[in-house]
């Protein structure tokens, strides 16, 4: 019996999308629809007036002015670090680092705690599904350090093939890292599952959330992460900001990642100290209006009801599963049985760009080609995908649009010999 | 035989038809379906220029002094631009090639869906053809 679809929710979402400006933008004159929420989400008023508020009435440095402006500034900027806490459930705001984006996150991790315990024949463990930004920093470990980087194969369904983590995980095994949600195929991980296993054999684990925050309650003690990262514009807040949790000992342990003002304590040409954590990893002025916004993202988000956001985006889902999936000659690619509202597929005949263009011509903004997942569409041999991703401002009817016009597409660039 | 810049403009006054990007996207891709497809044995991966939304794949050969270019590409849209360069450039000599502005691409407001398409190849397959231009050029001088 096919699952019943909920279109009705408990969720306003009129009054939702009437707080985000650009959903009332048009394209080529026709009304957005805005499916690209993998990709980043879309700004509520409230974000957007935080960024202009902040260099309007209290534009100033940080941490040293012992003016009013500073004082103001950096009340707000370490307000956030209190919010960022509690959102993720995180023990201490001192294990809160900010940084420009899930991608610096990685980094930050592999070259300090990378460097400080990676050596020659360790291996470091990702999954056959990271996005680039999780695999490239651990490449550049490895060669430097002579390290092997192993990976955890996933099924058909793009699911990880978590039957072959105890031989993965060895001895030499240094440092795991591995995506919430993947970013191309929608599964969520079982990522409590693999950091239980891993702490066994007394690996940390670090969880790329860059997909996972936006659409899930994040509990940092719960999953029991030892690194946790996300950004802040795929969860309503602004581009070039973005958290690393780790867990205090860790990070108390850690060389620091760049060098500059803030992080130290004193400085001599002999002997330089470093400040404590977090701002030992905070060289530099930070994002301070991004942050800021931040703060404010996180308010909204908290604002709604999450649990009914989480059902009403499974339902979104739901639905356009349904209504895509009897599309001539469309396939589904990443089908796991947890997935979030993200849904890539190809189409026999049909080239993924041509089709994303197709969209574009009618106001549907969709994701074509790999999504910086190249070795995912190496495993299931194609060169790329369209993908959909949806938010809680998106609408069943923006959905059934899709379906419609997904299938103009298909009979326009369909070769008739393939009809 | 007419020069790149006749070409341009006969071109340009096609796309002057057109007010709206869809209308100018579903006359590249009927292009794009109608261009000649290119011989599965000139399909090898020393003829292929990558991009991370599609490839293509461009022939270049001489023929009485000119340069002819044949091309295909697993996308149809691009199959449509290359239509659009093969139109221009196929057949010229070579340092007409190499100096050709080819503004068209901005007049017939191609270049705003650019960035979208960034990726597909065409800035890289404009360069190529330029370059096997240049190559042929000074094996002949």
């Amino acid at each position: 019996m096919e699952p019943s679809i909920s279109t009705q929710s408990k969720l306003d979402i009129q009054s939702i999308r009437e707080q985000f400006p650009v959903l009332k933008e048009t394209a080529y004159g026709k009304p957005l629809v805005y499916f690209d929420n993998a990709a980043t989400s879309q700004k509520p008023q409230v974000v957007i007036d935080a960024i202009c508020d902040y260099y309007m009435h209290y534009n100033a440095n940080i941490h040293r002015g012992v003016h009013f402006l500073s004082q103001k500034a950096s009340a707000a900027f370490d307000q956030v670090r209190f919010k960022v806490q509690q959102f993720i459930n995180a023990p201490s705001e001192r294990e809160i680092i900010f940084v420009r984006g899930t991608t610096e996150a990685v980094n930050l991790v592999a070259s300090t705690y990378g460097r400080q315990h990676v050596n020659a024949g360790d291996e470091v463990l990702i999954s056959a599904m990271e996005h680039h930004s999780n695999i490239v920093p651990w490449q550049l470990l490895c060669e430097e350090k002579k390290a092997v980087l192993k990976v955890i194969p996933m099924n058909d369904a793009g699911e990880l093939m978590l039957d072959q983590l105890p031989q993965l995980l060895t001895k030499k095994t240094k440092i795991v890292s591995l995506v919430h949600i993947s970013n191309s195929l929608g599964t969520i991980n079982p990522v409590k599952e693999v950091i239980a296993l891993a702490h066994e054999m007394g690996i940390p684990v670090m969880i790329d959330g860059a997909q996972s925050v936006a659409h899930s309650m994040i509990d940092v003690q719960d999953l029991d992460c030892d690194f946790f990262a996300f950004s802040a514009h795929k969860m309503m807040g602004p581009t070039g900001v973005g958290c690393l949790f780790g867990k205090l000992n860790l990070l108390e342990s850690m060389p620091p990642y760049q060098g500059g003002g803030e992080m130290i304590q004193s400085v001599s040409f002999e002997k330089t100290t470093y400040n404590e954590v977090p701002y030992k990893f905070e060289a530099g002025t930070p994002n301070i209006a991004d942050v800021i916004a931040l703060g404010t993202a996180i308010d909204f988000l908290n604002s709604l009801d999450r649990k009914a956001i989480a059902e009403y985006e499974a339902s979104l889902l739901m639905y356009a599963t349904k209504k895509l999936s009897v599309l001539p000659g469309l396939k589904i690619i990443g089908t796991a049985k947890a997935k979030a509202s993200v849904i890539s597929f190809v189409i026999e005949g049909v080239n993924a760009l041509d089709a994303g263009m197709f969209l574009d011509t009618k106001g549907i903004a969709v994701r074509t080609g790999q999504h910086c997942t190249e070795p995912v569409m190496q495993r299931f041999g194609i060169p790329g995908t369209i993908r959909a991703s949806f938010l809680f401002y998106n609408t069943m009817e923006e959905i059934d649009l899709l379906a419609e016009q997904l299938s103009k597409a298909i009979q326009f660039l369909k070769p008739q010999s393939v009809l | 035989m007419s020069t790149i810049a006749e070409r341009e403009k006969e071109i340009t006054e096609d796309f002057l038809l057109f007010d709206e990007w869809e209308d100018k996207y579903q006359y590249i891709i009927e292009l794009g379906q109608k261009l000649k497809p290119l011989a599965s044995e000139f399909k090898t991966d020393d003829r292929k220029i990558k991009g991370c939304q599609s490839s293509v794949w461009l022939h270049s050969y001489v023929s009485d002094g000119k340069i002819r270019f044949e091309a295909d590409s697993d996308s149809t849209f691009v199959k449509g631009e290359i239509a659009l360069l093969i139109n221009v450039l196929s057949g010229q000599e070579p340092e007409a090639i190499i100096h050709a502005e080819l503004g068209f691409i901005d007049e017939i407001g191609l270049r705003e869906h650019m960035a979208q398409t960034r990726a597909n190849g065409l800035a890289s397959m404009i360069k190529q053809m330029k370059l096997d231009a240049f190559t042929f050029q000074h094996k002949t001088a």
